[in-house]
C-alpha cells in the first residue's frame, strides 16, 4: 500500500530504533534510518499476521541483515490491523524509504493510548549521538 | 574484553574513512566501510583491498626448520622449493585442528627460510606450540606480526592493479603462479608478494614493513580508481570465503574437529612420515568418520547462523558452523557437519532457524567458483 513518507520530526521513537505514528486508533510502526544504516544489507523481515496481539516492549517480528538478526520491538500494545506485504516481498524498500513505503505494521490500539512514553525526535537524535 | 585491542598500522586510516570497527581475535578491525554486499561485489567484479595485518606472521630459520614444520603440520612442506607455498593444518595429537596456516618456503637471499601465516586468534597458541615441540631442533623463529603489515588485493583486476606498483626480483607478477611468493620492490621498500587469498578470486597478498602500510594502501587505492578498487572489511571477507567454501578457524575448524572431518584431506599427507596427529587421523580414517563438513543451500531468506540444528529423519544430525546470505548467488548458504550418510549432494535436510524448520539441501563445495577455474 502506498504511503507518503512521514516527517521524522513528527514521529515518536523507541530505544530499540522503532518509530511510531498515531492517527485515530491506529499506530503505524517502522524502523529508523539510523537502524537501517546500522544493519545495512537487509535480507529478510519477519512480520506478524493481521490479528496478532502485540505487547509494548515485546518482540513482534525480526529483521535480518547479512551481519545479524534483530528483534523488532513493539512500541505500543494492540492488535495488528495491517501488515506491509511489500516489505516482506522486497526488504530493500525499508532501507530506501524507512519513514514511508518501508513502514512495517499498523496496530489498532485501545482508546486513550498515547505515544508519550516514546522519545521525541530531538530526544532520539540525542540517543543516537546525532545532536538535536 | 578488558585487555586493550591491538591495532594494525592502518587503524587510523580505517577510522578516518568511516569504517565500523569491531573487536576480532584481540584486534580492532574494520567490519565494513559501506555495505558488506557492495564490498563483496566490488571484489567479485573488480578489486577489493583487505587489511589482514591481524594475521600472524612467524618467520623461521635454522637447518632443522623444514623438518620441524613437516612434523607440525599435515601437509608435505619439508620439500617445498624456494618461493612455494602450501596450505596445511596444525593438528593436535588427537587429530583435532590447532590452526590452518599457509607455510611459505621463502625465496632465497633473506634472513629466514620459512614463513608461517596463522590465524590472528591462534597467534599465541601457535607460538607456544612451536616452543613446546622444539625438542632441541636447530630452529629459531621470530613473530613479526606487529612489525609488518599484510594487505590482500583480490578480484579479477587485482593482478593488473598490483603489477603497476610492484617490481618482482625476477619475472613479472602476471607470471607468478598460484601459491607462489616472490620478493619485490614496492613503495620504496622490500616486500613479499604471494598469489594467495581467501575470497575465491585471483589476487595477491602483500607483506611490507608496518611503517609502509599506509603508503601501500593509498598507492593501491589511487592506482585502483581506474579499475574500481574498494576497501573491504571483515564482513565481506566472511561472505566471500563462505561462497568460496573456505573454512574459518573457530567455525569449520577447531581443536575437536579434524582436517578429515572438515574435508581437507588434500592437505593431509600420510605418506610423508611422522607428524603430530598422524596416528589419530589414520585411526579416524580406518574407523570411518562420524561427521563431515558439507555445504547447504536453504530455501527462503532466513539465515542459518552458527549453532543452528540440522535435522533429517526426525532427529538432529548436526549443526551449522557458518551461514550467510550469499550476495553473488542471491541465496542463503551455510556450512555445517553431518554424518557421512547425509553428506551426498542433493540430500534433503531441515535446518532449524530460530524456531522455523527451513528446508535445505546438501550441495557440493565450493558454492561459488570463478570463471576459468
Amino acid at each position: 500500500m502506498s504511503q507518503a513518507a512521514y516527517d521524522p520530526r513528527q514521529l515518536r521513537f523507541s530505544e530499540s530504533h522503532e518509530w511510531a505514528h498515531l492517527e485515530g486508533d491506529i499506530v503505524t510502526v517502522g524502523i529508523t534510518d539510523f537502524a537501517v544504516d546500522q544493519l545495512t544489507d537487509l535480507v529478510h523481515v519477519e512480520l506478524p499476521a493481521v490479528g496478532t496481539e502485540v505487547v509494548q516492549g515485546e518482540p513482534f517480528g525480526e529483521i535480518e541483515s547479512v551481519k545479524t538478526v534483530s528483534d523488532l520491538i513493539a512500541p505500543v500494545s494492540g492488535t495488528v490491523a495491517e501488515v506491509n506485504q511489500a516489505v516482506q516481498q522486497d526488504v530493500t524498500i525499508i532501507s530506501q524509504d524507512p519513514y514511508g513505503q518501508g513502514w512495517m505494521i499498523k496496530v489498532r490500539v485501545p482508546e486513550g493510548t498515547t505515544l508519550d512514553h516514546l522519545m521525541t525526535y530531538d530526544e532520539y537524535q540525542q540517543q543516537i549521538g546525532g545532536g538535536a | 574484553m578488558s585487555e586493550a585491542l591491538l591495532r594494525t598500522p592502518l587503524n587510523a586510516w580505517h577510522r578516518e574513512h568511516g569504517a565500523r570497527m569491531v573487536a576480532f581475535a584481540g584486534w580492532e578491525m574494520p567490519i565494513q566501510y559501506r555495505s558488506i554486499v557492495e564490498e563483496h561485489q566490488a571484489t567479485r567484479q573488480a578489486v577489493g583491498l583487505f587489511d589482514i595485518s591481524h594475521m600472524a606472521r612467524i618467520f623461521l630459520s635454522g637447518p632443522d626448520t623444514a623438518a620441524f614444520l613437516d612434523y607440525l603440520v599435515t601437509n608435505s612442506v619439508g620439500n617445498l622449493s624456494p618461493g612455494r607455498i602450501r596450505y596445511a593444518l596444525v593438528t593436535n595429537p588427537q587429530g583435532g585442528t590447532k590452526d590452518d596456516v599457509l607455510v611459505y618456503r621463502l625465496p632465497d637471499g633473506g634472513d629466514h627460510s620459512h614463513l608461517v601465516v596463522a590465524n590472528a586468534a591462534n597467534r599465541q597458541k601457535i607460538l607456544e606450540w612451536l616452543e613446546r615441540n622444539r625438542a632441541g631442533r636447530r630452529v629459531a623463529w621470530v613473530d613479526r606480526t606487529l612489525q609488518t603489515a599484510m594487505i590482500a588485493v583480490q578480484g579479477p583486476r587485482a593482478i593488473e592493479l598490483v603489477a603497476r606498483i610492484v617490481a618482482l626480483s625476477s619475472g613479472s607478477l602476471a607470471e607468478l603462479r598460484y601459491y607462489r611468493a616472490a620478493t619485490c620492490r614496492v613503495v620504496g621498500t622490500e616486500g613479499l608478494v604471494s598469489r594467495t587469498g581467501y575470497t575465491g578470486e585471483d589476487g595477491v597478498e602483500l607483506i611490507v614493513p608496518a611503517e609502509k602500510a599506509v603508503e601501500l594502501w593509498r598507492t593501491l587505492l589511487e592506482g585502483g580508481t581506474a579499475v574500481g578498487a574498494s576497501p573491504c572489511g571483515l564482513g565481506a571477507r566472511d561472505t566471500l570465503r563462505l561462497e568460496a567454501g573456505l573454512p574459518l578457524y573457530g567455525h569449520e575448524l577447531a581443536e575437536d574437529i579434524s582436517p578429515l572431518e572438515a574435508r581437507l584431506e588434500f592437505a593431509v599427507k600420510f605418506d610423508k612420515g611422522e607428524f603430530v596427529g598422524r596416528d589419530a587421523l589414520l585411526a579416524q580414517q580406518r574407523q570411518g568418520l562420524t561427521r563431515v563438513r558439507v555445504g547447504l543451500e536453504l530455501e527462503g531468506r532466513r539465515i542459518a547462523r552458527e549453532g543452528a540444528e540440522i535435522q533429517a529423519d526426525g532427529r538432529t544430525i548436526g549443526k551449522v558452523t557458518s551461514g550467510t546470505f550469499a550476495p553473488t548467488l542471491q541465496k542463503v548458504i551455510a556450512m555445517g557437519f553431518v554424518p557421512p550418510a547425509y553428506a551426498e549432494p542433493g540430500t534433503a535436510v531441515t535446518v532449524l532457524v530460530r524456531g522455523h524448520a527451513v528446508p535445505a539441501r546438501v550441495v557440493a563445495l565450493p558454492f561459488y567458483r570463478r570463471a576459468g577455474r
